[in-house]
């Protein structure tokens, strides 16, 4: 029974921490499957971190303060496409800039409108999103085995979790059985396909980023006012980029990408469990080295070490009408 | 045919002046103005932070000796992230190169404290640059010869350079008298020498390896406009099918340039740790390889630009200490905005104002031939 | 009205790229139910024209009228809705996609992809059995051969209800038993009463396929004829047109010992497309020996190989007797090393490195030579005064060794690269298009360059697709098609007829072709 605990309460700890990577890699997928390099993730988080408990804190809602936070990144996300969709900007100058504004902008209005050091109040009540017990999951509880799973690992999280397990099916419906969701990744292939075919590519580009301003925003609103209760600077941490990972690891794929993001995270939880613990064999692991795990995976991977992943084709390069 | 299309229409030239200050200075502006509406919105006035600013960073002879500091480490990063540009190259690891090349210092001053500083300083110049070069062949190598791309994998370089040095300073090189993940403090005959040890002037940071950072301006100006191995690497950069045709490797050249990449920025760990803190912390690298970028793309990847943004920055850097202490509601936090506003408008957005600046410079010119003849 | 009016008329398009007039004043038309090709050579303005009636660009003046009705083209969804469908020369399909997902891309019918991709399933069915083009229509695109690829293209057009096919270039990718297929859908097509528009430069293609003809030259439309009253020959001579070249003076040619020897070289390209074919060239010191074609059919592969950009995949080149090939000195570096010049067809793509100065692109490919250097430094005044030489022999204008390489204009570029190249002294040549977008004065220029260096005892290969700047230049031609040399012949012999017949493959010319020398 110690072990089996140990294990759900593992993986427990792996849905709260793969909640924002989920979301944000999916936001990710529809950017790139749109030919739109997004390292901008992390910055659009921490935007909508801050606008999300800002307002929250505020109105004294966490919904309002998530569609704060919804908002923020939309607009972030439209400036990415401004960039680099309308002007055609490097793509990644532009995700760079986006991440850099945002990171001295949030601790620069936290500090103004709250004079906390750079934070926001801490939230409490309606405020932050509260864990939702299930029906009869404390009653559950006693049942051996599945009532424990039911009440600890299934029930007790908070909207946000549930919500970025729904939006797996969600997106992955959207990306392969809507019109839209071809017309992405159609244009992430071959611009010109699209082109010809009767589409104005930059506008659907413009709708694919808004897809990713949307997700982003919820990712990042959940950090401050769901799994957090507040805003602290630099708070995202390098998700973003870790959801990016992820992204890659699953080969821009929805399903493949929820799993990469429960494995980092996984990795994570098991990190902070592992701490000077002595394994048989292998002795103490270096909390570091599980830390640096999903990089390195992705570096394997993009080398070609592991498996391959295929990017869109035309990742990056701002659609040009050819002569 | 299709090779035919030049746009021979435009025989104007563009002066160098255009292009390389009024450009990056319009940008500047861009990014000053939506800065000072920031500080409008917080409640403050921005004619009195810039004022602040500029008096924090160059006001009396302490706060020029800061920002001449901060400087030092923006033109060793803004070099890197310039010359892997020059190859085509777009170098977002350099905080990774960076905290490498402070590794390769510190290891150097903490094993040899009992050797002079004239023989421990180029001992240390060498394990910085080994290092950084090393931390960046990596990525180098994978995208020139598996194909990965740098972008990517630099950043990820960055996360496992964060680890790396982590374990290092919390596991392995941590002072076994004290509490936090640093090492002992290195000898103080291995220090570089501060300004002030030399000159009449107040106590700062700032030491030598200004200087060498200047002298290493230098070099790169030799190096990518004046030898052949420059020549070689901007041949790659601009026209890769006009390398194939002279003969010249691309992948060769791109381990080239972001090898050298790598050294530059790994100097960062000269001023750092064997300049300023004396023992190896971690996070030294505050962001500097980013900033880097910003740097770079303002100074046009030359290095008179990128010692003018770097001096820039560093003002930004130590003027923004100031503004904490004046200010009302503004904090350092506001140099964060400008650094990244700077990347944006003279990188993401650049083809936003270019064109319209140079048809306006072009107007300009005709009108006044015209007025002439 | 609509029964007499044809399906597509053009009235006087034009169309300016900056200072290029890719389309002067082109007037067309094209009967229901026919096969109307266009040919011209590359450059001509053929793919433009097309582009244009397919709203990828938008005319600068002109008129397009489609069943006699004036329609404006704004973009390629507009020219779907006029009925005008497009096979591109470079397919517009995903390759991740289905058949299936490809046709419906654009038209899906709903926000919802399973209604739409089910009623098109249904259509595809009668539209394959209609016409012909049987495809599996849940294969993935990129698992495909070529051809079967180009029949998604065309099911994709007739699913959006095109009445108008346009087909540009379509064979370039084929193979002959492909493409013979396609032309019997082509058959089925204008039975049907579908008008179909054949853009190629291969003249044996039209000949088969063809109802009417309409030949364009460098943006202009020189003649509309009935496919029935003209002949392979009459078209090509109008195809390529008689260009102003002045007659190059010179002696006959004294030529030596064979510098380069090529025997049996191939060379297929990543997409294992066979771009040469059994190459077996022969070149002599003192001698110009002139590659003519139409372009396209590997005297660009050739080059590249020649000059040690491309590795070839089988074959051998003796040069001055040292066997290049699987050789590791086999670089562009190394053949520049050991004489060996190499004037490039596309001095933007790979002559020159635009935003570089003149006196940089001067020394490219020759920076590591020691007059270049002075110990680690570039000597950068023995480059301005190596480049202020060349400017002042080659008479570039501006006169100005700092100038960017793309502030010159096409004729002194050419002149830049061709005094770097011959200025060095090779034994050996290769120019390809050495006159391409260059003014008449200095294409007088560059030939009687060529021909002194000739004199002089070097080797030159020069690629051509303007056949008078062949005939003109060379002593002997070899006449390349579709990867291979079709045949060789003394320049002096040469007629233009019957240059012309084999460069659209011809082996044997017509002993008639001969009789008029």
């Amino acid at each position: 029974m110690e072990t089996f605990q140990i294990i759900i309460l593992l993986l427990d700890a792996t849905f709260r921490i793969a909640t924002p990577l989920i979301l944000a890699a999916l936001a990710g997928m529809f950017s790139e499957r749109a030919g739109v390099v997004d390292i901008g993730l992390e910055g659009k988080m921490l935007g909508a971190a801050f606008a999300a408990a800002a307002v929250a804190a505020v109105s004294g809602s966490a919904w309002v303060g998530l569609g704060a936070g919804i908002l923020t990144s939309i607009a972030l996300s439209m400036l990415h496409a401004y960039a680099c969709v309308t002007h055609k900007g490097n793509q990644v100058v532009s995700g760079m800039a986006i991440n850099i504004v945002v990171a001295g902008l949030s601790p620069t209005l936290a500090y103004a409108w709250f004079s906390m050091g750079g934070q926001t109040p801490p939230l409490g009540g309606d405020a932050r999103f509260k864990s939702i017990v299930l029906p009869y999951a404390e009653t559950a509880r006693d049942v051996p085995v599945i009532g424990y799973i039911y009440a600890e690992l299934i029930s007790n999280h908070n909207i946000i979790v549930y919500m970025a397990i729904a939006a797996v099916p969600i997106c992955a419906w959207i990306l392969y059985k809507t019109r839209f969701g071809l017309r992405v990744r159609a244009v992430g292939e071959n611009p010109h396909a699209v082109d010809t075919a009767g589409i104005s590519v930059d506008w659907l580009r413009y709708k694919a980023l808004i897809m990713t301003g949307f997700l982003c925003g919820i990712s990042g609103s959940y950090l401050s006012t769901a799994h957090g209760a507040g805003f602290i600077r630099d708070m995202t941490a390098g998700k973003g980029y870790l959801a990016l990972a992820a992204l890659i690891f699953g080969k821009w794929r929805p399903v493949p990408t929820l799993f990469a993001c429960l494995l980092f995270a996984f990795t994570d939880a098991v990190q902070a469990r592992l701490q000077g613990v002595e394994l048989p064999i292998v002795g103490v692991i270096p909390v570091q080295f599980i830390q640096a795990l999903p990089y390195i995976l992705t570096v394997l991977l993009l080398a070609g070490f592991v498996g391959k992943a295929q990017p869109p084709k035309s990742i990056g390069e701002p659609y040009i009408k050819e002569r | 045919m299709a090779g035919e299309q030049v746009k021979f229409g435009a025989p104007l030239k563009i002066p160098g002046w255009v292009n390389y200050a009024l450009i990056p200075f319009i940008n500047l502006v861009a990014a000053l103005l939506i800065s000072g509406i920031v500080i409008l919105i917080i409640g403050d006035n921005p004619i009195e932070a810039l004022h602040v600013l500029l008096y924090g960073a160059f006001g009396y002879p302490e706060a020029v000796g800061y920002t001449l500091y901060y400087t030092t480490n923006f033109i060793f990063t803004g070099l890197a992230v310039a010359i892997a540009f020059h190859c085509g190259l777009f170098n977002i690891g350099a905080e990774g190169q960076a905290a490498l090349g402070g590794l390769g210092v510190g290891l150097i001053c903490l094993n040899f404290d009992g050797l002079p500083l004239w023989i421990i300083l180029p001992l240390a110049m060498l394990a910085a640059a080994s290092f950084g070069a090393a931390w960046a062949y990596i990525p180098a190598y994978l995208q020139a010869k598996r194909g990965s791309h740098i972008v990517i994998t630099t950043i990820m370089f960055n996360f496992i350079a964060a680890s790396l040095m982590t374990y290092l300073l919390v596991e392995v090189l941590i002072d076994p008298n004290g509490q936090s993940p640093e090492s002992r403090p290195i000898a103080e005959t291995t220090w570089l020498p501060y300004f002030h040890d030399i000159l009449s002037m107040p106590q700062t940071p700032l030491n030598l390896s200004f200087l060498y950072a200047l002298i290493l301006s230098a070099g790169f100006y030799f190096l990518i406009w004046h030898t052949r191995w420059g020549y070689e690497i901007r041949v790659v950069g601009q026209n890769e099918t006009a390398a194939r045709y002279a003969g010249i490797s691309s992948s060769k050249n791109i381990i080239l340039a972001m090898m050298i990449s790598g050294a530059l920025a790994g100097f960062v760990g000269i001023n750092e740790i064997q300049g300023v803190h004396h023992r190896l912390i971690l996070d030294f690298t505050g962001g500097y390889g980013f900033a880097g970028i910003a740097v770079a793309l303002m100074g046009r990847n030359h290095p008179i630009g990128i010692f003018v943004a770097a001096l820039l920055f560093g003002a930004l850097y130590q003027g923004g200490s100031e503004l904490a202490f004046e200010m009302k509601s503004v904090n350092k936090e506001i140099v964060i905005v400008i650094q990244g506003l700077i990347i944006l408008f003279s990188g993401a957005l650049e083809h936003m104002f270019r064109p319209k600046i140079e048809a306006a410079y072009r107007r300009l010119a005709r009108a006044r031939t015209v007025e002439a003849g | 009205m609509s029964e007499q009016s044809p399906a597509l008329e053009l009235r006087r398009i034009n169309k300016s790229f900056g200072p290029v007039h890719a389309n002067k004043d082109i007037s067309l038309s094209v009967d229901r139910g026919t096969i109307h090709g266009i040919v011209g050579e590359n450059g001509a303005g053929k793919s433009t024209l097309m582009s244009i009636v397919y709203g990828f660009y938008q005319a600068d003046s002109g008129d397009i009228l489609v069943n006699g009705k004036t329609c404006r083209i704004e973009n390629p969804q507009s020219s779907i809705e006029a009925g005008i469908g497009m096979v591109h020369q470079h397919f517009m399909l995903v390759d991740t996609f289905t058949v299936l997902e490809n046709i419906i891309l654009g038209i899906e019918g709903g926000y919802r992809l399973k209604e739409g991709l089910s009623a098109a399933r249904k259509e595809l069915v009668r539209l394959e059995k209609e016409y012909a083009l049987e495809v599996d229509v849940d294969a993935i695109v990129g698992d495909l051969p070529v051809g079967l690829r180009q029949r998604v293209e065309i099911l994709k057009a007739l699913y959006r209800g095109a009445e108008i096919l346009i087909l540009d270039e379509p064979t370039g990718v084929l193979t002959p038993q492909e493409a013979d297929h396609l032309f019997r859908i082509l058959d089925t097509l204008r039975e049907q009463g579908k008008t179909v528009i054949l853009i190629t430069h291969k003249l044996r293609e039209i000949m088969a396929i063809t109802d009417n003809v309409s030949v364009m030259r460098r943006g202009e439309m020189v003649a509309h004829v009935r496919t029935g009253d003209t002949s392979q020959a009459a078209l090509a001579e109008l195809m390529v047109g008689r260009s102003v070249l002045l007659h190059v003076e010179k002696e006959t040619a004294a030529p030596k010992e064979t510098l380069l020897a090529i025997r049996n070289l191939n060379y297929v390209d990543i997409d294992s497309v066979p771009r040469l074919k059994n190459i077996n060239l022969d070149l002599r010191a003192g001698e110009i020996l002139g590659i003519a074609g139409v372009s396209g059919n590997g005297q660009s592969e050739l080059l590249e190989v020649l000059g040690g950009m491309l590795a070839p995949t089988s074959g051998s080149i003796k040069f001055k007797g040292q066997e290049l090939v699987g050789n590791k000195t086999f670089t562009a570096r190394n053949l520049r090393k050991i004489g060996l010049g190499h004037v490039p067809e596309d001095r933007h793509r790979s002559g020159l490195v635009l935003p570089f100065s003149a006196n940089e692109c001067s020394i490219l490919g020759y920076h590591d030579k020691p007059e270049y250097n002075r110990g680690l430094q570039l000597d950068r005044n023995s480059m301005v005064e190596t480049c202020n030489t060349y400017i002042e022999k080659y008479d570039v204008r501006p006169p100005d060794p700092y100038l960017k390489a793309s502030g010159f204009s096409g004729g002194n570029q050419q002149k830049l690269v061709l005094a770097r190249e011959m200025e060095q002294n090779p034994d050996v040549l290769l120019v390809g298009q050495p006159t391409r977008g260059v003014d008449i004065g200095a294409i007088e220029f560059i030939h009687k360059q060529l021909i002194k260096m000739r004199d002089a005892g070097k080797a030159i290969l020069v690629v051509s697709v303007e056949i008078e700047e062949v005939m003109s230049l060379a002593d002997r031609i070899a006449v390349m098609f579709d990867g291979g040399i079709v045949g060789e012949l003394p320049a002096a012999e040469a007629t233009e007829t019957q240059l012309g017949l084999m460069m659209t493959g011809v082996r044997e010319p017509k002993s008639d072709a001969k009789a008029t020398i």
